[in-house]
């Protein structure tokens, strides 16, 4: 048995694995690449934040627009978020128990606003309310102030996120099927506590996964907030629109500060989002990862 | 519409069930999705009827127009196509390779996704900018970057990265490691595996990571406008035309830019159907 000729050979490699140098240089590139793309960028936001020290850093944060941006930027996500995660349950239940034709075409009207750009997100709800929209005589006879105020930031957040929560929940619970439910049903159980006590555990951590997402793009949106709000300070200035407006000041440091909370923010959403991940990855997709 | 639905009455096109709440559900998601989707959508390509054929033709042909369209659409063939090599790499590294700082290096792929576009454009602008960290190395060497066209390739990168990695990191995932070994017996080099076997399978995911990197790159406003010159005709990106030709209160011609806007995002979705049929037919995976 100790025959020389017959023992692995000191070299011997796996047949589907590339050389150790092959996998070093790969390695190596993929990790600069995300260095210089990835890190980097976020790891500067911090430090031009805190250029000026930490007493310039909670200086720009106690500035009354600032705080108001705050305030907004909290504010809309608390409507947008709820709204969308109250779609995204029943769609998914809509889609996920019942069997009608044209599923798939409404799920792909459901992603639609992912293939969407951000700025027509936007234009889209001035053309219906601004002041030269199919709505907007109307509206400014009755007082009502849609686009350049708070419901039209709303309504453009709404459009953005308008997938998350869905697109989580649709694939999951059409993969655990209907027997449960049935059971439940079966049993005596009303609609409403089939769904909270027997549907719900079996999809909380897909539901917090998809509200996660919808939050961080929620705070986070720009482009289609920019094309409704009209940059009024105090006003309708969220977040990323005050990063903007500071930056565009030349109020470099303050700019940067409101920057480095939404990237806490991000970094935040990530670290949890891997948690989940790790934690409950198979009840996030539904099978053994 | 709701109260048809939960009829006893079975309708033809929804087979029976025994659990309640369809019309509710049903209903609800109906009318949210028409009302924040479908119908200003709907509303904004009838808005084009005010325009004839010919101004419409004269909007879309118009000098800045075009060059705005070519350098949005440009910067992203560009970027998507860097990022399909890149990502590839990593998203190989991600499933096949053990090495220390794996999933370090795998949830921060995901940072485009979570951090705001506003957030990226300013600190990639304060890298590249000829003053900052890594332009003032390449200044010297005549290479400007922020404020140019490469501005924007550098922004739609950093944007698209993830979507080619997560594309591809579960078709990789999937790969039958019995055909690389089949192709070893065989006598096949690595390389000669990995360029013949390997690769031509994982084409089209890298070909959906291309397209979804791409449409996003066209469509990206928030990250581009702080490092792009926003330069008429040079470095102004289509997304920031429309913006400009609101603030302007010129609804037509914004509405002009976006309906082709929405064609090209059609078409690329289109294309990347085609691609999943084709891969299903192909090579069985979706």
């Amino acid at each position: 048995m100790s025959d020389p000729a017959l023992a692995a050979p000191r070299t011997w490699r796996s047949p589907t694995a590339e050389i150790r140098p092959v996998r070093a240089l790969l390695i190596g590139i993929a990790a600069v690449f995300i260095g210089v793309f990835l890190v980097f960028p976020l790891v500067a936001v911090f430090i031009e934040a805190l250029r000026n020290g930490v007493g310039a850093y909670f200086g720009a944060l106690g500035d009354a627009d600032t705080q108001h941006a705050i305030w907004l930027t909290l504010m809309v996500a608390a409507i947008a978020v709820p709204a969308n995660l109250v779609f995204g349950i029943a769609a998914a239940w809509a889609i996920s128990k019942y069997e009608f034709r044209g599923k798939a075409f409404l799920i792909t009207l459901i992603d639609l606003p992912f293939s969407v750009s951000p700025v027509i997100a936007g234009l889209i709800y001035v053309i219906m309310f601004g002041s030269h929209g199919y709505f907007g005589p109307w509206l400014n006879d009755h007082n009502i102030q849609i686009i350049f105020a708070v419901p039209g930031i709303v309504l453009a957040t709404i459009f953005v996120t308008f997938p998350f929560v869905a697109r989580e929940l649709i694939p999951l619970m059409d993969e655990q099927g209907t027997q449960e439910e049935e059971a439940a049903i079966s049993l005596g159980a009303s609609g409403w506590q089939t769904f909270r006590r027997v549907t719900l555990p079996n999809v909380k951590w897909a539901l917090m996964y998809g509200v996660l997402l919808c939050n961080a793009r929620a705070m986070g949106e720009f482009g289609a907030v920019a094309v409704v709000s009209g940059h009024i300070r105090g006003l309708t200035n969220t977040m990323p629109l005050h990063i903007e407006i500071l930056y565009n000041d030349y109020q470099w440091v303050a700019a940067f500060t409101v920057a480095s909370l939404l990237a806490l923010l991000a970094l935040v959403t990530l670290v949890v989002k891997s948690a989940l991940e790790w934690r409950f990855g198979h009840e996030l997709t539904g099978g053994p990862r | 519409m709701t109260t048809l639905a939960i009829t006893p009455m079975a309708r033809p096109w929804r087979q029976p069930s025994v659990i309640p709440g369809f019309g509710l559900t049903f209903g609800f998601a109906m009318v949210y999705l028409s009302l924040i989707v479908l119908i200003p959508i709907a509303l904004l390509i009838l808005r084009t009827t005010q325009l004839s054929w010919q101004e419409y033709w004269a909007i879309a042909t118009s000098e800045r127009v075009v060059a705005a369209l070519r350098l949005s659409f440009g910067a992203a063939v560009i970027a998507a196509a860097v990022n399909t090599v890149f990502g590839t790499i990593i998203a190989w590294i991600l499933v096949r390779y053990e090495f220390p700082g794996k999933r370090l290096l795998d949830a921060i792929v995901d940072l485009p996704f979570a951090l705001p576009t506003a957030v990226a454009g300013i600190t990639l602008t304060a890298i590249f900018a000829k003053n900052g960290w890594v332009g003032q190395f390449l200044e010297p060497l005549g290479i400007k970057v922020a404020y140019s066209a490469l501005g924007v390739v550098i922004a739609l990168i950093f944007i698209g990265l993830p979507f080619v990695v997560r594309t591809l990191q579960p078709v990789i995932l999937e790969l039958e490691r019995e055909t690389e070994e089949a192709a070893a017996t065989l006598g096949a080099s690595r390389p000669q595996t990995i360029f013949r076997i390997v690769l031509p399978t994982l084409v089209p995911a890298m070909l959906t990571g291309f397209v979804l990197a791409l449409a996003r790159g066209v469509g990206e406003y928030g990250s581009v406008v702080f490092i792009a010159g926003n330069l008429p005709y040079r470095t102004e990106i289509a997304p920031l035309l429309i913006v400009i030709r609101l603030t302007e209160f010129d609804y037509n011609g914004a509405t002009a830019i976006a309906t082709i806007m929405l064609a090209i995002a059609f078409v690329m979705f289109l294309t990347i159907n085609l691609i999943q049929a084709w891969a299903r037919r192909r090579f069985g995976y979706v």
